[in-house]
């Protein structure tokens, strides 16, 4: 028997961490889609697809503006001071993955607007006009562009992993002690985005492309999700028991029905099923890989929260 | 360097709360909060149970991970005795620092910085005792500089067993139970 009281109480700590709403969650899942969108279009860029009409590079960087902005704000809203909000740019502290993340994506920022100079809207370009200037500049230099791509790419998985490498450097919560979970969620970003951009991409060649890319994300998504377990049910027993949380305990319905059913193994059949024109291809498997995406990140965090050193008979 | 640090004898601790109370009152702790805490841990099989009273708090770690993952440097190591302290001006409330404390000695305070034990810092400066070690009635917990070879928390360890608490999170906590 091994049976504990305490006469402490304080809010959101007691009886189990809940520090993190809804709002990290979403950020971490908007950051991994801008992620994969950011690899996506570096990648078409590094082959130098911004020839083709309708490439996917061309608006791939607004919405990775738009969607790490919304991630971004969601940050800004999970702050208690979030007047003091700037105090992370007085400041680098280099055992902080937030810190570096901040960083991170305040360099992002500026790779994005660059991408956007290729193909830029037509109010900038009639209200400062050397930005054509720019856009001619950087069309007629194609190394300068696959250069470009390369950097984007860099930046995108820099992304993708911190947003994984911030709860694992968390050490006080066993489940998100793991060397693998940037490389979950690295994944699982490149196959929301691969979901997303196949279902808007107007060429044929790209739709199909990622339409495929997508499947080897999922498959490969799976057996990340696989490492991850193992690696925690083989370490400290701490970790095995905050694996269980996922495996058979509290998390477990929403993990197995919503992130290994719904949001990979249904859609990868209809998505293989698709590839091979056996079915017509939908915006249905998609939309299940990027709710399941965003489900995955709610019950890592979560469940994560939940696990504990100290009182590990937490289900 | 000193490395300040508490010795708490749990055959004398009965639990009272004497140091919760006089924390609170000391530090302004916001009502519905606490920096420290009591903390009973019953373990054995029937009918060899034993029972532990401790008073527990930060444990002003030597390596303190919410010192590690702070953003903006706000959880820092204090230049006397190595007390982990929050800056309030500089804690934007992203609340890593609560996430990677084994302890869970952390919490937000109302006014939006993130708050915990401070070793009563401003006593300690002054030559005094942090007020719960001043307070208790038992006398059962020492204050004092594990740097310092002859110091009573030092001598104290040499002559009994003791425990910290969860030694295997890797934070070499500064606070010791003597059993």
């Amino acid at each position: 028997m091994n049976e504990i009281t305490s006469t402490r109480n304080n809010y959101t700590i007691d009886p189990t961490l809940s520090v993190w709403g809804w709002e990290i969650p979403v950020y971490l899942f908007l950051g991994g889609m801008v992620a994969g969108m950011m690899l996506i279009s570096g990648y078409f860029l590094f082959k130098g697809r911004q020839t083709e009409k309708n490439c996917s590079c061309f608006y791939l960087p607004y919405m990775s503006v738009i969607l790490l902005s919304i991630g971004m704000f969601a940050l800004f809203l999970d702050l208690e001071h979030k007047l003091y909000v700037w105090r992370l740019y007085t400041t680098f502290q280099i055992t902080s993955a937030m810190s570096w993340g901040s960083w991170i994506l305040v360099l992002v920022y500026p790779i994005l607007l660059v991408n956007i100079l290729i193909k830029p809207p037509k109010f900038l370009e009639e209200k400062f006009p050397q930005v054509i200037n720019w856009k001619k500049y950087l069309l007629e230099k194609p190394i300068l562009l696959k250069n470009i791509g390369i950097i984007t790419m860099f930046f995108g998985a820099g992304i993708g992993l911190y947003t994984g490498v911030l709860l694992s450097s968390l050490g006080a919560r066993p489940l998100w002690s793991s060397a693998i979970l940037w490389l979950l969620f690295l994944v699982s970003g490149l196959s929301g985005a691969a979901a997303f951009v196949h279902v808007i991409a107007k060429d044929v060649y790209e739709r199909e492309l990622l339409a495929k890319a997508d499947n080897a994300f999922l498959i490969i998504e799976l057996f990340v999700i696989a490492l991850f377990i193992i690696g925690l049910k083989t370490a400290t027993e701490v970790q095995a028991q905050a694996a269980d949380l996922l495996l058979t305990g509290e998390f477990a319905p929403s993990f197995w029905v919503f992130v290994i059913s719904i949001g990979i193994i249904i859609p990868l059949i209809i998505q293989l099923l698709a590839v091979n024109h056996k079915v017509k291809h939908t915006a249905l498997a998609p939309l299940m890989v990027i709710v399941g995406g965003l489900i995955l990140r709610f019950i890592i965090v979560s469940a994560g929260q939940y696990s504990h050193w100290f009182n590990s008979n937490f289900h | 360097m000193a490395r300040y640090g508490m010795v708490i004898d749990t055959k004398k601790c009965v639990g009272c709360q004497d140091c919760v109370i006089a924390c609170q009152a000391e530090n302004n702790v916001p009502q519905g909060f606490c920096r420290d805490w009591i903390t009973t841990e019953s373990t054995g099989k029937f009918p060899s149970i034993s029972l532990e009273i401790r008073t527990e708090r930060c444990n002003h770690c030597t390596d303190a991970p919410c010192v590690s993952c702070c953003p903006t440097g706000a959880s820092h190591y204090h230049d006397i005795g190595g007390v982990v302290l929050v800056n309030h001006d500089e804690c934007i409330g992203c609340k890593a620092c609560i996430a990677s404390c084994p302890y869970d000695a952390r919490y937000v305070h109302p006014e939006g910085y993130v708050d915990k034990c401070t070793f009563c810092i401003h006593r300690v400066e002054k030559g005094l005792n942090p007020a719960c070690v001043s307070v208790c009635p038992t006398h059962c917990m020492y204050f004092g500089d594990f740097d310092d070879p002859g110091s009573q928390v030092n001598e104290l360890l040499q002559s009994r067993k003791y425990h910290s608490l969860i030694p295997e999170a890797g934070t070499k906590p500064n606070i010791f139970y003597l059993i």
